[in-house]
């Protein structure tokens, strides 16, 4: 976009509240105009545009590659069902509990961790992920109700005047979760923390050396994001009223990866354009029926070929890549 | 006694389908410090190839070359289709990706990989298929006390002479040189006059090829497959190229080897329905403790 420098900052300033306004506009009418299957498939957009946040924490603001994702995600959404089917605890109660519940397991399970690097990072949070969906399976102590899961959890209420038991309601919900997370987080990322994680994203060394506590900092990132997972956990466990050990595989956390990627890493924008992309694409695509899945393989290789720094990428501190053929001497590199 | 040695020799034979998929991954990482997740599917469309062959041309090559020659047919076969398979995907995925950095090759990877599984699913369907039973005369062995099947023996033989050629390739020859010298810091190689696009095209060639051997030895094994089977066996072979130091070769075998050990010693003697978890767990301990794997050097990235 080009601008002229006369009017740059006040135009760019209001051109941007106009787009907020008008997005925020469309997401208030949208559900109004169409059925109630596709006020779901918006639900669902609403949490992995949530699922995307909390790993954009941790993958795009400090740059840890995290593939166990959905463990912390898997850890909320069953805080929430047992928690609710053995003690009757309402929903909404439980809401900040997954967050917290989360939070601690990330802060437990990272500790001994947050001192890998680069893909050995990824590798023991793979095998985390792995671990608490292995262990769902096993049905430690009879609580998880082995590969069947949790059933019957409750709606969301608070008291008898207001019940969520409806698509609508449901939409409104995420939606307005989602509104409040991206708040926040477009505070956080100019705070002193957000400044912080991306200078440890950029150069870690020099980070330390200028006396940000990088291990600190990076330990908050993970349980931050894990926080905002089991948020997305609960709010999908009271949808779908039961979960299972297979909503929380491998393949989970790599969508959310892709998610952070597609998009731009640490760019907000980007990540509502990566959720939309993982969770629209496959709906858009249905009427090719068994071969939408392989358009959707390649849709992802051709962006990562044309738009390897994300769809939407944030414009300042922005990551630069090594080319993984530097010195090869190869003409394409 | 011999019942431990039983879980030993079934744990060798696991572990050997393990470490032949881990060399891929860890070749692949090797020299372009990418983890290549399309390879569990290159495993997989190398078994449903091989079960192709099995079903449709057994009969016709059985005639001619009797059933060893059938057997090798399938494996030449799929051998050499996913020797081509992993040249293209490394042309059309990786290659246009390579300047942009590892990350966009992790996504890249993934549309890889799931395209691939579609397209297995699209060509051969979404249920199990069973692979020919009689393949292998079903003889059972009495060593002693040991209680072996003759495919097992196939597969131990079979898997121990790739590793053994292999190993030979990278430690002994002067182009085994220039891989080892590649993985261990590229810049440097490439300035003492080592192609490394010839050390790329061989990783993508080995690395498929071996798979797709292993992908039909699964099938003989467990005598069935699924189009979504490269996931759980990727996974797991993943894990034993780190458990063995990822990058580096005899590392990826011993990993491998290690790791279906214990699995099977796990299942045995801890709790079959916990084996996974018991694996997953080593690993952690392993990079926390050692996390260049076993046999890994130092690397230049700090850890």
């Amino acid at each position: 976009m080009e601008r002229t420098p006369l009017n740059g900052i006040g135009r760019l300033a209001s051109s941007r509240q106009l787009h907020i306004a008008l997005a925020t506009a469309v997401f208030l009418i949208y559900p109004f105009l169409v059925s109630d299957y596709f006020i779901d498939i918006a639900f669902y957009f609403g949490i992995y545009t949530l699922l995307g946040l909390s790993l954009n924490i941790v993958l795009g603001e400090v740059g840890l590659f995290d593939l166990g994702h959905a463990g912390f995600y898997a850890i909320g959404a069953y805080t929430t069902a047992i928690l609710n089917t053995k003690f009757g605890i309402p929903i909404l109660v439980l809401l900040p509990l997954s967050a917290l519940a989360a939070a601690l397991f990330a802060y437990v399970v990272c500790s001994p961790i947050i001192h890998l690097q680069g893909d050995y990072l990824l590798i023991v949070t793979l095998g985390m992920g792995e671990i608490v969906r292995l262990a769902l399976i096993n049905n430690p102590f009879d609580l998880t109700g082995g590969p069947n899961g949790v059933f019957g959890i409750d709606f969301p209420s608070l008291g008898p005047w207001l019940v969520i038991d409806s698509s609508l309601e449901y939409y409104f919900l995420i939606w307005l979760i989602v509104g409040l997370t991206i708040l926040g987080l477009t505070r956080l990322q100019d705070s002193r923390i957000g400044r912080a994680w991306n200078y440890i994203r950029e150069d870690e060394t020099a980070a330390n050396a200028n006396g940000i506590d990088s291990r600190s900092y990076k330990l908050l990132a993970f349980v931050l994001g894990a926080a905002l997972a089991g948020v997305a956990g609960n709010v999908y466990a009271s949808k779908l009223m039961c979960v299972s050990p297979e909503s929380f595989s491998f393949w989970e956390s790599c969508l959310m990866f892709c998610i952070v990627l597609i998009g731009g890493m640490g760019s907000i924008p980007g990540v509502i354009i990566g959720a939309a992309f993982i969770s629209l694409f496959p709906e858009i695509f249905r009427p090719f029926a068994m071969y939408r899945m392989l358009i959707f393989g390649s849709a992802m290789m051709l962006m990562m070929m044309f738009r390897p720094g994300g769809v939407w990428p944030r414009k300042r501190g922005a990551v630069k890549y090594e080319s993984l053929l530097e010195g090869t001497g190869r003409s394409d590199a | 006694m011999h019942v431990i040695l039983e879980q030993i020799i079934n744990g060798l034979t696991i572990g050997s389908f393990y470490a032949l998929i881990a060399l891929g991954y860890s070749m692949v990482y090797g020299v372009l410090k990418l983890i290549n997740f399309a390879h569990g599917d290159f495993f997989t469309l190398g078994s449903y190839l091989g079960y192709t062959v099995l079903v449709f041309g057994a009969a016709l090559l059985t005639a001619h070359f009797g059933l060893w020659g059938a057997l090798m047919a399938a494996l030449i076969f799929a051998g050499v289709s996913l020797a081509i398979v992993g040249l293209i995907v490394e042309r059309v995925a990786y290659r246009p990706v390579y300047p942009a950095g590892r990350l966009p090759a992790v996504v890249s990877a993934l549309g890889a990989s799931i395209f691939l599984q579609n397209a297995i699913m699209v060509v051969w369907g979404p249920r199990f298929q069973a692979y020919p039973a009689a393949l292998i005369p079903n003889v059972h062995i009495q060593l002693g006390n040991i209680h072996l099947t003759l495919l097992q023996i196939v597969i131990l033989l079979l898997s121990f002479v790739l590793m053994g050629t292999l190993y030979y390739i990278v430690q002994k020859t002067t182009f085994g040189a220039a891989i080892r010298a590649t993985a261990h810091d590229r810049k440097t190689a490439s300035l003492m006059g080592i192609n490394i696009n010839k050390v790329i095209l061989f990783v993508f060639t080995l690395g498929p090829a071996l798979g797709a051997v292993t992908g039909i030895m699964v099938g003989m094994y467990y005598r069935q497959i699924s189009f979504t089977m490269g996931w759980n066996y990727g996974l797991k072979a993943f894990t034993a190229s780190v458990l063995g130091g990822i990058g580096n070769i005899p590392g990826a075998m011993l990993g491998g080897l290690i790791l279906g050990v214990l699995e099977m010693l796990g299942a045995a003697y801890i709790s079959a329905a916990w084996k996974d978890v018991f694996v997953f767990i080593i690993l952690i301990l392993v990079l926390i403790f050692r996390p260049t794997g076993i046999l890994g050097e130092k690397t230049a990235e700090k850890v």
